[in-house]
């Protein structure tokens, strides 16, 4: 009996880990899928080969489906993310000289970002005043999950991210390589990249995006609106079979064969012991001293494959903020299409796997994990709070980007 | 012809750039410049000014390269990836083949068309050439593996090196299997059993 082909492109990072697990561990093929798992070395290539169609599907940035309706891509193809693919998972990563610095000006080891900010806030300041040049911080795409983590803590510390420091971008596996020829002083990036570059003493974990913004939004699964209206019993299996490996991952007890698989040098090719880090929570912020963080990736639970609305128009404000886009109506109406939590429940349905019965949340307003009604069973959601106590409430879009644009 | 372009081919595969580099001037083109290394190109885009920049899509440095032609000052006009939306099957075949021209903004489509085509046909022939080396060299390696695997038929059964090829031959035939399928088992098992 042959399975049903779909080509699924991704990009060498820790979130990749329930698509490929989707099909290594054989979770596509119950479904009646075949998943040809095609590795890409850059996002721009991911965009293209998703929109001329060799890619049905893509482990794709978050804000990526809305670069592509907001006519930010050179291909204009409709881009939907019908589901996501885990909450956190990123952490930022400062040049030891720069952490020396940040430590003596007061920076907790703990990575709590609004003290560990204030003291990045000065270390800048005093170079600022001895005519030093503007410290470099990469990320590894403008319109990404990570820029905007960045520049939401840069900003809420009192440092303009455009006028105070230089962001670039650097692809995920150089990031350790910059940082160590000090072509940059820090990044924010996906995991296992901050472990990489703490592995090989260059740098030191100050913060994380979960800490930032707790279960904040990351990677989605990706594929044009075509594809998805052509086939929809196909892309209705794969989330299952998806939604099935997110489970899996999260399991403990396959912790290990997922690092294993992951480590391949077909896969991401970095150590096996780096990638559990992050996949088990065991973080090591400088070498040596470990920190427990059992939320840091959340592949599964806390509806963590639900594609919120919100957490497309949260990505939307911050495109606005930055001035990649003009906040128009028909504009936000674009971005909160771009996510298709209808398509997402469609497919869970009598899975026996609960799904939210709302499809936007006040990001922000859940300061402990808390129990909801969901459709299928319960749900625990959250802590869902940005570190600076403000909230997200998509109904008020145009306040929320009213008071950034005054701050 | 009009003006002159410049143009600025971003390939860390530095045969592959000069095979493209070849093309352009064939095509009349005097101002190339060829950039392996992504750090030289923050550095020299300034005094290179490009109208058109060709790279192949395989680079990771591909999102960098983006970010900086939007970006950066030192660049008169942005560069964006040229599409022309007339002509899908030309993206397709562009993506296919693995390049990608960006241009400066507001440059005209019939003067950046011509580029990307040559661009497209050479690259697609670099590919062919790299398969056929490729299957060259798997030959060549193949071929090692039976003269090594009539070597030890020939000591281990006294055969002949005609005999023990035609042994090598029929086992494969018999196996429905190549013959460098059977010569690698005898080595392996040679290795694995032998002194």
């Amino acid at each position: 009996m042959g399975l049903t082909q779909i080509s699924a492109g991704y990009v060498p990072l820790l979130d990749s880990a329930v698509l490929l697990a989707a099909e290594e561990f054989g979770f596509a093929e119950s479904e009646g899928l075949h998943l040809n798992l095609v590795r890409e070395t850059s996002w721009a290539n991911i965009r293209d080969r998703v929109a001329i169609g060799h890619l049905d599907v893509a482990h794709m940035l978050g804000p990526m489906p809305l670069s592509a309706n907001l006519g930010l891509t050179p291909l204009d193809a409709a881009v939907i993310a019908p589901m996501a693919l885990g909450l956190g998972g990123a952490a930022i990563t400062m040049s030891n000289a720069i952490w020396d610095k940040m430590a003596e000006a007061g920076a907790p080891e703990d990575g709590a970002p609004g003290p560990v900010g204030a003291a990045l806030r000065k270390v800048i300041a005093d170079r600022a005043r001895s005519g030093e040049p503007h410290l470099r911080l990469a990320v590894v795409h403008p319109e990404s999950a990570h820029n905007y983590a960045l520049r939401y803590w840069l900003a809420a510390s009192g440092i303009d991210p455009d006028r105070d420091v230089d962001i670039v971008i650097v692809p995920p596996p150089l990031q350790a390589d910059a940082l160590a020829a000090k072509r940059t002083d820090g990044f924010c990036v996906g995991e296992p990249f901050g472990s990489v570059a703490v592995a090989r003493g260059v740098g030191r974990i100050v913060t994380t995006k979960g800490q930032i913004w707790q279960m904040s939004p990351d990677k989605v699964l990706g594929t044009r609106l075509q594809w998805a209206e052509r086939f929809p019993e196909q892309l209705a299996a794969l989330l299952r079979a998806a939604t099935r490996a997110a489970r899996w991952c999260e399991d403990p007890a396959n912790h290990m064969a997922l690092a294993a698989m992951l480590a391949r040098e077909d896969r991401l090719g970095i150590d096996a012991d780096l990638i559990l880090r992050a996949v088990t929570g065991k973080l090591q912020f400088e070498p040596g001293v470990e920190r427990f963080m059992p939320d840091f990736f959340v592949p599964y639970s806390r509806a963590a494959n639900f594609p919120w609305v919100s957490h497309a128009l949260w990505f939307y404000s911050q495109m606005v903020r930055w001035g990649q886009v003009a906040h128009k109506p028909q504009n936000a109406q674009k971005a909160a299409a771009s996510y298709r939590p209808d398509l997402y429940r469609a497919a869970l349905s009598g899975m026996g796997m609960p799904v939210p019965g709302a499809s936007s949340k006040i990001e922000g307003a859940l300061r402990e994990p808390t129990e909801v009604g969901a459709i299928g069973g319960h749900l625990t959601l959250g802590p869902d709070g940005f570190f600076d106590g403000t909230d997200f409430d998509p109904d008020t879009l145009d306040a929320y980007i009213a008071a950034q644009r005054g701050s | 012809m009009t003006e002159s372009l410049s143009i600025l081919v971003i390939d860390d595969n530095a045969i592959r750039a000069s095979i493209i580099e070849a093309g352009l001037r064939e095509a009349g083109h005097a101002s190339v410049r060829v950039i392996t290394d992504i750090e030289d190109v923050a550095q020299r885009i300034g005094e290179i000014a490009p109208d058109v920049v060709i790279i192949d899509l395989e680079n990771p440095n591909r999102d960098v390269l983006e970010h900086f032609f939007a970006l950066s000052r030192t660049i008169k006009r942005p560069i964006a990836m040229f599409v022309d939306k007339s002509d899908p099957a030309e993206i397709e075949a562009a993506v296919d083949a693995g390049v990608s021209a960006y241009v400066v903004d507001g440059l005209r489509k019939d003067r950046i068309k011509p580029i990307l085509d040559m661009a497209i046909v050479r690259f697609r022939a670099f590919s062919r050439l790299r398969d056929e080396l490729e299957a060259a060299r798997s030959e060549l390696q193949g071929r090692k593996v039976i003269d090594k695997a009539k070597g030890i038929l020939m000591t281990s059964r006294g055969l002949s090196e005609d005999a023990a090829y035609a042994l090598l031959r029929t086992t494969a035939m018999n196996q429905n299997r190549k013959i460098v399928e059977i010569a690698q088992a005898v080595v392996t098992a040679a290795e694995l059993l032998g002194p």
